[in-house]
């Protein structure tokens, strides 16, 4: 047998339910693993050791009895440090939540363990999900098991990084403008981002509230299905959440795509296209071709604008949202300060990291009197336009194909000090996030240096099960190989 | 459209953030790259378009205004950097 961290959740849940092996003997063996390999990928913040062992034991016990017994029962996972755990510090990559332990959990964490999961901690991330390259994490950056000198992409690297990594079976990661996809393609692991309003928000700290979505991290599409159907579903608690019956997304498993038109956007194809990248994404089309999908040309003419319009919807967003952290109700207090202004000042100047501090400047200026026009209406503007231009081409398709990222990870401190260079890393995954459709990173290969690559894929609202087709048709046509990093 | 230093003060402590002379400097430069770079939202004709908000259509989702089981008190307070008597505490302000 395989030694247990290399299995999927899928294989995984085969021999758990069979009694062949305890959920505390998977526990522990990944346990053992974050030993053994935290400490080079640095992708978790808080271990929770024990919790992880009294839930697998917990875990054993329905599957003795099969009991309540799901696919993810006695199943390790990890969580970005953005999801609300009842009694587990969160921190959000921030100084400013270093010692929130929060009172209760999120929504997917009460489905988490309403499915037997078992949580190994808490995984790093850009401070607020600000970032796309963990680098912004208030606490350490994480390396890429690819190549440790390189990022994991970011903002959720811990959750790509520690899937990559076989430091737990799956993750939940969140996305706002690509932070699921972009690491997921960066560590070569499956990422998806829903359509907003399929996955509660509730228990998410909220970064940008009209474009966050939580979304499954995982090793193969089979895996991102299962974590897709524990997670989703109408919550009264997230008044953005949709009501809507979930489907079996692993009824979507199905080879072949006669009957499925593949749209490629020219306007993802552009100069500063990573030539490799181009090559390996053009291979996986021709691929998917090869299941049965006829491709054709679409146009999404306003990608090139779809940047400038997150940089001001997002911040706008966040400047408000993030205005909660006064030093009153729960975080960071300043020490010392002469009066309640002085407080505010000192305690959010203090707790808050330089890009969290750029992106509230952002939008406080954007949002301040004399320049809404000019700035928010017009991005909110130029935000229809976008999804119009998505509209359109879904007449001509059912699922668009493209490049997650322009390059492949890029090196720790590379773009550091350069903040709309890295900004330009998201081009082709923000405007997902802005029309608020589903889209899904999936590995098609890795470049002449051994680092991973994606293809992306998008589909209309709620047309989770047509990304979810090809994508498990890209994984069968290109017989993806078995070799992980850090072996 | 350029943001100058003194707006960027302004800014600041409607964003009740302080910042260094150092770190104004940078700032400045940072953040007249990035507004750079958005202006180039100008170069598109929106008059005849319709902001959106969000992605979806939503209408408001209402409920019934009915007493429920919430946080108790001690666990709301829990994280407060200073309580006192079931309350935050503030500094004086009157």
């Amino acid at each position: 047998m395989p030694s247990l961290i290399n299995l999927s959740i899928h294989e995984l849940h085969d021999i758990l339910s069979k009694r062949e092996v305890s959920a505390v003997e998977v526990t522990r063996a990944y346990l053992d693993r974050i030993g053994e390999v935290d400490p080079k990928i640095r992708a978790y913040l808080t271990v929770t050791a024990d919790k992880a062992l009294t839930q697998a034991e917990e875990a054993d016990r329905r599957l003795k009895k099969a009991d309540h017994v799901t696919p993810l029962t006695g199943i390790p996972v990890g969580i970005k440090d953005v999801i609300c755990t009842r009694g587990v510090r969160t921190t959000c990559g921030s100084k400013i939540l270093e010692n929130f332990v929060p009172p209760y959990n999120a929504t997917v964490m009460e489905k988490l363990e309403a499915h037997g999961a078992v949580m190994l901690g808490k995984l790093n991330m850009d401070e607020f999900a600000m970032g796309s390259s963990t680098e912004n994490s208030a606490y350490h950056p994480t390396h890429n098991p690819w190549d440790l000198e390189r990022i994991p992409g970011g903002s959720s690297g811990g959750s790509a990084a520690s899937v990559a990594a076989r430091a737990c079976a799956g993750s939940l990661g969140s996305d706002t403008g690509g932070s699921i996809r972009q690491p997921a393609s960066y560590c070569g692991v499956v990422g998806l981002k829903p359509t907003y309003g399929t996955v509660s928000r509730f228990g998410l700290v909220a970064f940008a509230s009209s474009l966050d979505q939580i979304g499954p991290i995982s090793r193969d599409v089979t895996d991102c299905a299962l974590l897709l159907n524990a997670i989703s579903g109408h919550d009264t608690r997230d008044s953005t959440s949709v009501l809507r019956d979930v489907p079996d997304y692993t009824g979507s498993l199905m080879p072949g795509l006669k009957n499925y038109t593949l749209g490629i956007p020219k306007e993802y194809f552009i100069s500063g296209l990573d030539p490799e990248v181009e090559k390996s994404v053009k291979r996986a089309v021709s691929a998917l071709e090869s299941q049965g999908a006829e491709v054709v040309e679409v146009s999404l003419p306003h990608t090139e604008y779809a940047v400038a319009t997150y940089y001001i919807i997002a911040p706008a967003e966040a400047s408000s949202n993030l205005s909660r952290y006064d030093g009153v109700k729960y975080g960071l207090r300043a020490p010392d300060y002469k009066n309640l202004m002085d407080m505010y000042k000192k305690t959010r100047s203090l707790g808050f990291g330089p890009e969290v501090k750029r992106r509230i400047m952002i939008g406080t200026y954007s949002l301040s009197a004399g320049y809404y026009d000019a700035y928010y209406k017009k991005a909110s503007q130029v935000r229809t336009l976008i999804t119009q231009d998505f509209k359109k081409a879904f007449e001509q398709c059912d699922v668009i194909a493209a490049p997650v990222a322009p390059t492949t990870a890029f090196r720790l401190g590379e773009k550091a000090d350069d903040p709309l260079q890295m900004y330009l890393s998201d081009i082709f995954t923000i405007p997902v996030n802005l029309a608020g459709i589903p889209g899904i990173s999936v590995p098609c290969g890795l470049n002449s240096s051994g680092l991973p690559i994606g293809l992306q894929l998008m589909a209309g609202h709620f047309e989770e099960t047509k990304l979810l087709t090809v994508a498990y048709n890209l994984e069968l046509a290109l017989c993806r190989c078995e070799n992980w990093p850090l072996d | 459209m350029k943001i100058i230093i003194s707006e960027i003060e302004h800014v600041a402590h409607l964003a009740r953030l302080s910042f260094d002379p150092s770190e104004i400097e940078n700032f400045n430069r940072q953040l007249n790259d990035i507004l750079g770079y958005i202006s180039k939202l100008e170069e598109l004709d929106t008059s005849r378009v319709e902001p959106t908000t969000h992605a979806l259509e939503l209408t408001n989702a209402f409920r019934r205004d009915e007493v429920k089981p919430s946080l108790p008190v001690e666990k709301t307070l829990s994280n407060a950097p200073e309580q006192e008597g079931g309350r935050f505490v503030v500094p004086k302000i009157i």
